[in-house]
């Protein structure tokens, strides 16, 4: 078996041992421990071994395969990684992990929670390494649907309401991206050739200019409504607020990136033409998201809401830097997304933990918690910190090399807008100290808090996986942003 | 000669923070306070003898070299990375023995102050991570890499101003600083991006180079608004200088900052970080001075005079004895920033870039004596009010003694340290601006009176009726104000001229002895009115307070900044911007999204009707459908 089927294989074998073998919770988070710990190690493992796949392989994709598995529309299984698929399954794998330790006390039917995660997390890392269309979109439709079950079954609050929206609105972006993806297909022969699916061939032929710019902004939306770009993110805040922590995690932490990198990945390196002439439309729309996403978060209620809109804001960044079509940008991107799914998987812990002590997540019922839990109090500043940007974490490093990089647009316009973008650091350090200074400092609001328990070592080791890439790539980015760097040419030599 | 070592020096901070914050359950205090004392020993060890050996033989051809040790930290375009690095020069070896010795003052200070504190591990840890912020800051070798460190000190200042984070009043005031300076900072990012797009550089070599991009460029630079865009871009930087130094309009947080505990605000809030923003354009002087011929050297100015005028006048009037000093600092600040700003570039003509440095230097030693003696003071009466202090000269004698040398030297007595910097911010003003220098006369007679003011209501006067009998602090605390007290006195004996000058080279600088007899008197003036006010109780002040009633009350409130900014941040950005926001987001945004999914229920509830279930109704539409497609099929066909 090839080194990255194995990332679609282990999660479904996990499922099958869940089903067949786990009896009780103990038994479910074992077998989804250990599983999610294989497949951690795989992808440290994929890391280094890209690297020394790199050094002598100048292909875009490396340890690609290819297999028919319906010939009738030339789909295949074709597979392959370069840096940016193997950094975003570096990500999926270590949010899962860290995921399944915070859900080691889930009480209720814990062996088809965890089914469903896994199940949900063989899709990701399907997308991840897909590059064919149709099978990319399989793996995509697999990644999103599981989401209804967590959510209306394991979830919070209006949980069915809140389900329903979620799903609804990205089998709508669904849609319009099949259409996309469809109108990409039939004009993939445009000298005469078979159609095909595989993107690496299409990006061979020459689009018609008509079809590119009816296809793309199809595309674009439909990738970039899980992306949670304006208007299309409102099924985010409530998603969040219901899911249960780990789907919080999984889902803001990774599945909302598979916009961005669908969006480079297809949509843009498919149809250039299309994405330049559309740009601008995109771009107003996603600085006004990242101003918008902050200021909304200013004034929410609810801690998980607070977390949502900023991710609206944080991640229409992300679609701000790939609109720029430069390097500096695009290499920000990534690490944004990477750094976001970190942060934004910590953060929803936290929530979850400082939740499930004093069921409330309202700001105005809570207070002074740092004091009798130091230990969440002290990851909560921090990451409160490291999600405003600070140096020294990962956000620093991903909005600076965003904000360089557009800055060097030699278009007014784009510089402009760059300024307005910018600017919303300090909105974000508006919400985040507001949020942190009143849940974790401040006299305890509530007599009762006096006697929560402490962290566990569960929770500690989730936060502590989460942490460190943090830290790691905020203290020695070079490596990581060097390599994205060559991986980003080919797609971005197609816009120039 | 090789200073590479020199990186050792905010590395130490570094491994103590580490070491103290991840062990900070572990590490008894009794170890703790120890281990940052000698870390930090260990630092103002090497930067002194990197000073003495700078000094002596950094010259070539009487010249101070620049020595350049980096490292690319991340690379973002062919021209553009950061580096980080140190980078040795007069400004910078200057700064650092600045940092290290308060620093070192203050750890061994703290010891003392911050015994039997629950956090006191936690103290000394955020005490390291500041150390390294502001010396990494120091040494930057660009503008990026003192951004990084410009936010590091920032987040330091937040954690070590809310440090006693259970009270409302610390978390907020924590919480203003850190978005009062961020807001600053954001136009320091800009101009950061402005600059450095169309110079293509980061590095201070290049961008202070006289015939770099930057100074000799300027002429054929875009222009915005009549001005260079190289102009905006350093006014921009400017802004983020303005923010950490707490100059007007973004003072507003410094006064607040003093919730956080005493030594705290001597470190941060007095000798190092606030003067942040002078060190800034200290670092780009030749750019601020030769790009369109000083024009953003002419804001920065102005902004100090107005400040230094502005918070003398508000020291005057305030009782908080801590806030009295944080605005004295900002009036000092002021100070140096004005200094600078009516400096030229030239051997003598640059007296006034050499006299900001040179007070930085003096004003470090004899502000953190202040701050330390009325933590001293703090710690025996348990208030921050004058009206809670008085008669303490008996119990307190090592302090009383320190704190009137330091007020001495702020007041620029004859033979103070504070006497010979101030003198020479005086005389380059005198030699620039006219204006500007007698609001620094003013300025200067203000501060004698509100600092005597200040040592007459503690240490004079009539006892109060303290709980406990008030007495003099532990040995680890009156040896630092000890050893300040006597740099407050002999500092302005170091002939700064020799060492640190806007070209880096030497030149003499003599006593202008009229302007100093002049600067004298108005201080010495003010100390004897505060001496008839304030020695024995008396109610003249309240009748001058009452006979300038109403500006009276207005330069108590602080001239109503702080309402200014509430109305601002709360009504305007929190009440219309942010309120808008989310209730455009939930009624308009998603209410729509909601509506199309009712659309689609409503359109599927109509239409469900045809699943009837009778098979006629189906073999009629199966039929139609049919003939339909037939029809179709028949007309392209028929094309």
């Amino acid at each position: 078996m090839d080194i990255l089927s194995l990332f679609v294989i282990v999660p479904i074998l996990i499922v099958l041992a869940l089903t067949f073998f786990a009896k009780d919770l103990k038994q479910a988070r074992l077998i989804s421990v250990v599983g999610m710990g294989i497949q951690f190690a795989m992808s440290i493992n994929l890391i280094f071994a890209y690297i020394k796949e790199r050094a002598v392989n100048t292909n875009i994709m490396v340890f690609t395969k290819d297999v028919v598995w319906y010939e009738t529309f030339n789909i295949h299984y074709s597979i392959g990684v370069d840096a940016i698929s193997v950094v975003m399954i570096a990500l999926t794998a270590v949010v899962l992990l860290a995921g399944v330790f915070i859900s080691w006390k889930i009480d209720d039917l814990p062996k088809e929670f965890f089914i469903s995660l896994i199940a949900l997390s063989s899709g990701v890392f399907g997308f991840f390494i897909s590059t064919d269309l149709f099978t990319m979109f399989v793996f995509y439709e697999i990644a999103v649907i599981p989401m209804y079950l967590l959510i209306g079954i394991w979830g919070s609050g209006p949980k069915e309401n809140s389900a329903m929206k979620l799903t609804l609105m990205l089998m709508g972006a669904s849609a319009v991206l099949s259409v996309g993806i469809l109108g990409i297909y039939f004009n993939s022969n445009a000298d005469g050739g078979p159609l095909t699916f595989n993107i690496f061939e299409i990006a061979q032929v020459n689009i018609p200019v008509a079809a590119q710019n009816i296809f793309y902004p199809l595309t674009f939306i439909g990738f970039a409504v899980i992306g949670a770009l304006f208007p299309f993110h409102t099924w985010s805040p409530s998603g969040h607020a219901s899911a249960p922590t780990a789907v919080s995690m999984l889902h803001a932490g990774v599945l909302m990136k598979l916009g961005g990198y669908g969006v480079f990945r297809i949509a843009m390196y498919l149809l250039p033409v299309g994405a330049l002439n559309w740009s601008d439309f995109f771009l107003v729309l996603s600085a006004f998201g990242v101003i918008y996403g902050a200021f909304a978060a200013i004034m929410q209620k609810d801690l998980k809401y607070v977390n949502a809109y900023a991710s609206v804001s944080h991640l229409s960044l992300v679609l701000f830097a790939l609109l720029m079509f430069n390097r500096t940008a695009w290499t920000g991107a990534i690490i944004q997304s990477l750094s976001h799914g970190l942060l934004t998987a910590m953060f929803f812990a936290l929530i979850g933990m400082v939740y499930g002590r004093t069921h409330t997540r309202e700001i105005e019922k809570l207070g002074g918690i740092m004091k009798i839990l130091p230990f969440i109090g002290a990851i909560y500043v921090i990451t409160g910190l490291a999600y405003l940007g600070l140096p020294g974490f990962s956000g620093f490093v991903a909005e600076m090399t965003i904000f360089v990089g557009a800055f060097q647009h030699p278009d007014l316009f784009h510089r402009i807008l760059t300024i307005v973008v910018v600017s919303s650091i300090v909105v974000t350090s508006v919400y985040i100290l507001r949020m942190v200074g009143k849940i974790m400092m401040g006299p305890l609001s509530n007599e009762e808090y006096k006697d929560l328990p402490k962290a566990t070592w569960f929770e500690k080791t989730g936060l502590i996986l989460l942490l460190i890439p943090v830290i790691m790539i905020g203290v020695l980015p070079l490596g990581l942003s060097e390599m994205l760097k060559e991986s980003i040419q080919p797609f971005l030599e197609r816009l120039l | 000669m090789d200073f590479s070592y020199t990186i050792l020096i905010p590395l130490i901070p570094l491994a103590l923070f580490v070491i103290l914050g991840l062990f900070s359950k572990k590490i008894p205090a009794s170890i703790s306070g120890w281990l940052g004392s000698l870390g930090l020993g260990t630092s103002i060890a090497l930067s002194l003898y990197t000073a003495y050996h700078y000094f002596m033989d950094g010259k070539l051809e009487g010249v101070y070299q620049t020595f350049v040790y980096k490292q690319t930290w991340l690379i973002f375009t062919d021209k553009l990375h950061i580096d980080l690095g140190v980078l040795i020069d007069p400004i910078s070896v200057m700064m650092m023995v600045v940092v290290t010795t308060i620093s070192f003052m203050v750890h061994l200070y703290s010891r003392g102050y911050m015994h039997g504190d629950d956090g006191y591990t936690r103290f000394f840890a955020y005490l390291a991570l500041f150390s390294f912020s502001m010396l990494g800051l120091v040494l930057a070798t660009n503008l990026f890499q003192m951004y990084i460190f410009w936010e590091l000190v920032g987040a330091s200042s937040f954690l070590l101003i809310g440090y006693y984070y259970t009270k409302p009043s610390a978390v907020a005031a924590a919480k203003k600083a850190f978005i009062v300076t961020r807001f600053a900072d954001l136009g320091f990012l800009i101009g950061i991006l402005l600059i450095s797009y169309y110079t293509g550089t980061f590095d201070f070599k290049d961008l202070t180079s006289l015939d770099g991009m930057l100074i000799a460029g300027w002429g054929a630079s875009a222009s915005f608004m009549g001005l260079s865009v190289f102009t905006w871009g350093l006014i921009l930087i400017y802004m983020g200088g303005v923010g950490k130094s707490a100059m007007l309009p973004f003072h507003i947080w410094l006064p607040d900052a003093m919730e956080g505990p005493t030594p705290v605000s001597a470190l941060i809030h007095a000798a190092t970080m606030v003067v942040a923003g002078v060190y800034l354009v200290a670092r780009l002087f030749p750019a601020y001075y030769f790009v369109e011929d000083g024009f953003a050297l002419q804001v920065v100015a102005y902004v100090g005079a107005i400040s230094s005028l502005v918070a003398a006048l508000i020291a005057v009037t305030q009782t908080d004895i801590k806030r009295v000093l944080a605005f004295s600092t900002m009036s000092q600040i002021g100070y140096m920033m004005l200094a600078l700003g009516v400096s030229k570039y030239e051997g003598h003509e640059g007296l006034g870039y050499m006299a900001s440095m040179f007070h930085l230097f003096t004003h470090a030693m004899f502000k953190a004596l202040l701050f330390l003696g009325a933590g001293s003071v703090i710690h025996a009466v348990h208030s921050n009010y004058m009206q809670d202090m008085g008669g303490l000269r008996k119990y307190m004698p090592v302090t009383h003694i320190t704190f009137l040398i330091a007020a001495l030297s702020i007041a620029g007595f004859p033979g103070f340290a504070g006497f010979f910097s101030k003198d020479e911010i005086l005389v380059a003003a005198f030699e620039s601006n006219k204006l500007i220098y007698y609001s620094s006369v003013l300025v200067a007679g203000l501060t004698a009176f509100y600092m005597f003011r200040l040592y007459f209501n503690i240490f004079w006067g009539e006892d109060r009726k303290y709980k406990h009998t008030p007495h003099e602090s532990p040995l680890s605390m009156t040896i630092p104000l000890v050893f300040l007290a006597f740099m407050s006195i002999f500092a302005g004996y170091i002939p700064f001229s020799q060492f640190v000058t806007a070209d880096l080279m030497p030149f003499e600088a003599h006593l202008n002895l009229p302007l100093a007899a002049i600067a004298s008197s108005v201080g010495i003036i003010g100390i004897i009115i505060a001496f008839i006010f304030y020695k024995k109780p008396s109610d003249l002040p309240e009748r001058f307070a009452n006979a300038f009633g109403f500006i009276y009350k207005w330069i108590y409130n602080k001239l109503y900044f702080d309402e200014l900014y509430i109305f601002v941040t709360k009504k305007i950005l929190f009440g219309v911007v942010a309120f808008s926001a989310s209730w455009f987001d939930k009624n308009v945004v998603d209410s729509s999204m909601i509506g199309i999914g009712n659309v689609t229920v409503s359109v599927s509830n109509k239409i469900k009707g045809m699943q009837s279930g009778k098979l006629q109704d189906y073999a009629m539409s199966f039929v139609g459908g049919i003939v339909v497609i037939a029809m179709v099929v028949f007309y392209i066909w028929i094309n």
